[in-house]
């Protein structure tokens, strides 16, 4: 994907991300991560520019990319009324992915015991957290935009988290990754941007091939 | 199209039959109105009776505001918008799902309202081919105007006072011509009604075709 | 665009104040008495004028603004600005309309409102567009706030003829006989300077409309401008923040 333009709360970017690459965005807060995210999604407004996302021009085409992508963002997106399951499955339809993701995706978050029938609305901040990431899982996105996924999740979901990173790269997807969470998530990255003032200042500042399989 | 439509009114239906806020209080508040309409006139029965229909649509109507705003509100409340984008779904489905499943609930709110006015205003029903379809072409067209002015307002702040000022307006000739319908249709002089049936599916093909066309622009606005 | 007005607008705000002078001394002055509404009849003379300007033109404006906006060839700010100054004209004017047209009712019927088909309608028009401009107040980037408003304006026109339509039913089948002889109002059968009254009327009320128009549409330009620099600064202070120049 690449995106190069200006947006409201981005002075202005030009990036360029392979398949297969786990880019780590880095920056203090209000550094325009997060709208860098949104921005990559469609959801923010866009002020001159072009972007290309997973061979989808995103000014056209918003629906063919966000078909395609997963967002982790701070709001969970989840339906407080409808169980875990219900809300995963659709998730998954939602995307046009067949319901079987869904199940898969509650079975390696450990969401598939008591969990799965209970209502959104009655889980912890903590498991609303891992369910959001399950429904973004539920998806199988070929982009996963994760802003601060390692929030609010304990240590088994981090690893779990690390894991299914890792998995999707290996897969052939691309992730970015915005955390405060360096080590950890440096640790994932084939590369790191550094942003600030809604630009990015600076890139590569952890070289590594990427994880690319076929 | 008619997939993403499918679930999505799969879906808010079953977030409305589990979380029972149309039973518990959409419901209750209709019944309510209706015996506040019967204090606030009269409880002679020729009055009530008289003006039925009338109350009937306007009851439907502001549960219907009801109902539309709940619609949205289901979205993750203040995130509606990001929400349904990010789903990846048709905007033209989306819409679909959306006023399908407000016109679902309506006709469900409708049967008990009719049995209420029967039961409370002692009114008799007649023509039931008219009845019938006056309430399919109003209950549609309440459904897919209030949709599409419903995504304007959500996730506003001011949505709880923009809906309803935006809405009842618009909504001002279906009221007209569903009351006039049925009571042409419990007077027994069907000649007068069909003119206003013609009207209010005119309303609704106009107004379902503006929001096929207009939702997925209104849901975008970034 | 300059923040003064133009020679022409100032040209035209005098046409304008001058037409308007002239039709005030003819409707007061000049034209007589109606033979059964006396005096209250010089109300007319404003409240045609206010009522043609508000619902064919001003609205008519809007809707059409509103289109060109929405249409991707002729997209600019400049359309939405346009439709929205003038549905505020129009709302002010629809007002008017139906201010002057209650106090003629009061004076010539003895109510100060009645449900008749036009003043229905008038009404609902009135509401319509009130809520077009709410939706407008509502805040939000430039450009979702054009859109939205664009097609808010469109499908409140689209009730326009339905709205009509249901009100004129339901006054002819449920109203024996209103008080209101439309025809025997409005058609020109009367007094040959009273015609001539109501035409200058419209022309100076249509200068009018022109000239408000102009500078409503100039000072949301202006606004317009100050937000965009308001814009850049911010920008310009957030790219100091990244310390890039």
């Amino acid at each position: 994907m690449s995106l190069l333009g200006r947006f409201p709360a981005l002075a202005g970017v030009d990036l360029d991300v392979a398949a297969g690459e786990v880019v780590l965005v880095q920056g203090s807060n209000g550094a325009g991560k997060t709208t860098l995210l949104r921005a990559c999604a469609g959801l923010a407004a866009f002020g001159s520019g072009e972007a290309e996302v997973l061979g989808h021009d995103l000014r056209k085409d918003r629906r063919a990319v966000r078909r395609c992508i997963g967002l982790l963002g701070h709001a969970t997106f989840l339906y407080d009324d409808l169980t875990v399951a219900d809300n995963l499955t659709f998730a998954a339809r939602s995307a046009g992915v067949d319901r079987s993701a869904a199940a898969e995706a509650m079975a390696r978050l450990g969401l598939d015991g008591r969990l799965r029938d209970v209502p959104a609305g009655k889980l912890s901040a903590g498991q609303r957290r891992r369910v959001a990431l399950a429904a973004v899982v539920s998806r199988r996105p070929d982009l996963w935009l994760l802003d601060e996924p390692h929030a609010g999740l304990d240590a088994a979901g981090r690893n779990v988290l690390d894991e299914i990173v890792l998995d999707a790269a290996r897969a052939g997807a691309t992730v970015l990754l915005a955390s405060h969470e360096l080590d950890r998530a440096a640790a994932l990255a084939t590369r790191t941007v550094t942003m600030a003032g809604g630009q990015v200042t600076g890139g590569l500042l952890v070289p590594r091939e990427p994880i690319h399989v076929a | 199209m008619w997939r993403d439509a499918a679930l999505v009114a799969g879906k808010d239906l079953r977030v409305e039959a589990r979380s029972r806020v149309g039973v518990n209080q959409v419901v209750p508040f209709a019944l309510l109105v209706l015996v506040v309409f019967a204090f606030a006139l009269d409880s002679d029965r020729d009055t009530l009776s008289a003006v039925g229909p009338g109350l009937f649509w306007v009851t439907v109507m502001f549960s219907g505001l009801l109902a539309i705003q709940r619609s949205f509100v289901i979205e993750s409340d203040d995130d509606a918008r990001d929400a349904l984008r990010l789903s990846g779904l048709d905007g033209a489905g989306i819409f679909l799902g959306k006023a399908g499943a407000v016109a679902a609930q309506l006709a469900v709110l409708e049967v008990v309202l009719a049995l209420g006015v029967v039961v409370l205003y002692d009114v008799h029903l007649h023509g039931p081919v008219m009845l019938l379809l006056t309430c399919l072409a109003a209950t549609v067209g309440v459904a897919a105007a209030g949709t599409v002015y419903g995504i304007i307002a959500a996730g506003l702040r001011v949505r709880d006072t923009l809906l309803p000022l935006l809405v009842l307006p618009v909504l001002a000739p279906v009221l007209l011509a569903a009351a006039r319908a049925c009571e042409a249709a419990l007077a027994g002089t069907p000649a007068d009604g069909w003119p206003w049936v013609r009207l209010l599916f005119v309303f609704a093909t106009i107004y379902v075709t503006f929001g096929v066309v207009a939702f997925g622009p209104l849901l975008e606005e970034a | 665009m300059t923040t003064k007005s133009s020679p022409a607008v100032r040209v035209l705000g005098w046409l304008s104040a001058v037409t308007l002078a002239l039709t005030a001394v003819m409707a007061l002055v000049v034209t007589p008495g109606d033979v059964n509404m006396g005096d209250s009849v010089r109300l007319l003379y404003l409240h045609v004028p206010t009522a043609w300007l508000a619902m064919y033109v001003s609205f008519g404006v809007t809707t059409l603004a509103s289109v060109l906006y929405l249409w991707k060839r002729t997209r600019s700010r400049f359309w939405d600005l346009t439709a929205g100054a003038s549905a505020e004209i129009g709302v002010l004017f629809l007002g008017l309309t139906l201010l002057i047209g209650s106090i003629w009712g009061r004076i010539t019927w003895g109510v100060w409102w009645t449900w008749d088909a036009r003043l229905t309608t008038t009404a609902v028009l009135f509401v319509l567009y009130l809520g077009y401009l709410a939706v407008r107040k509502v805040p939000a980037s430039p450009e979702v706030q054009s859109r939205r408003a664009a097609i808010v304006a469109i499908a409140a026109f689209l009730d326009v003829p339905i709205v009509h339509q249901s009100v004129e039913w339901w006054r002819t089948l449920h109203q024996d006989a209103t008080f209101l002889d439309d025809r025997r109002l409005l058609d020109p059968q009367i007094h040959g300077s009273m015609a001539w009254t109501l035409f200058l009327g419209v022309i100076a009320f249509t200068l009018l409309y022109c000239w408000l128009l102009a500078h409503r549409f100039r000072l949301a330009w202006l606004e317009d401008r100050l937000a965009d620099r308001a814009m850049q600064v911010a920008i310009d202070e957030r790219r100091a923040e990244a310390g890039i120049s």
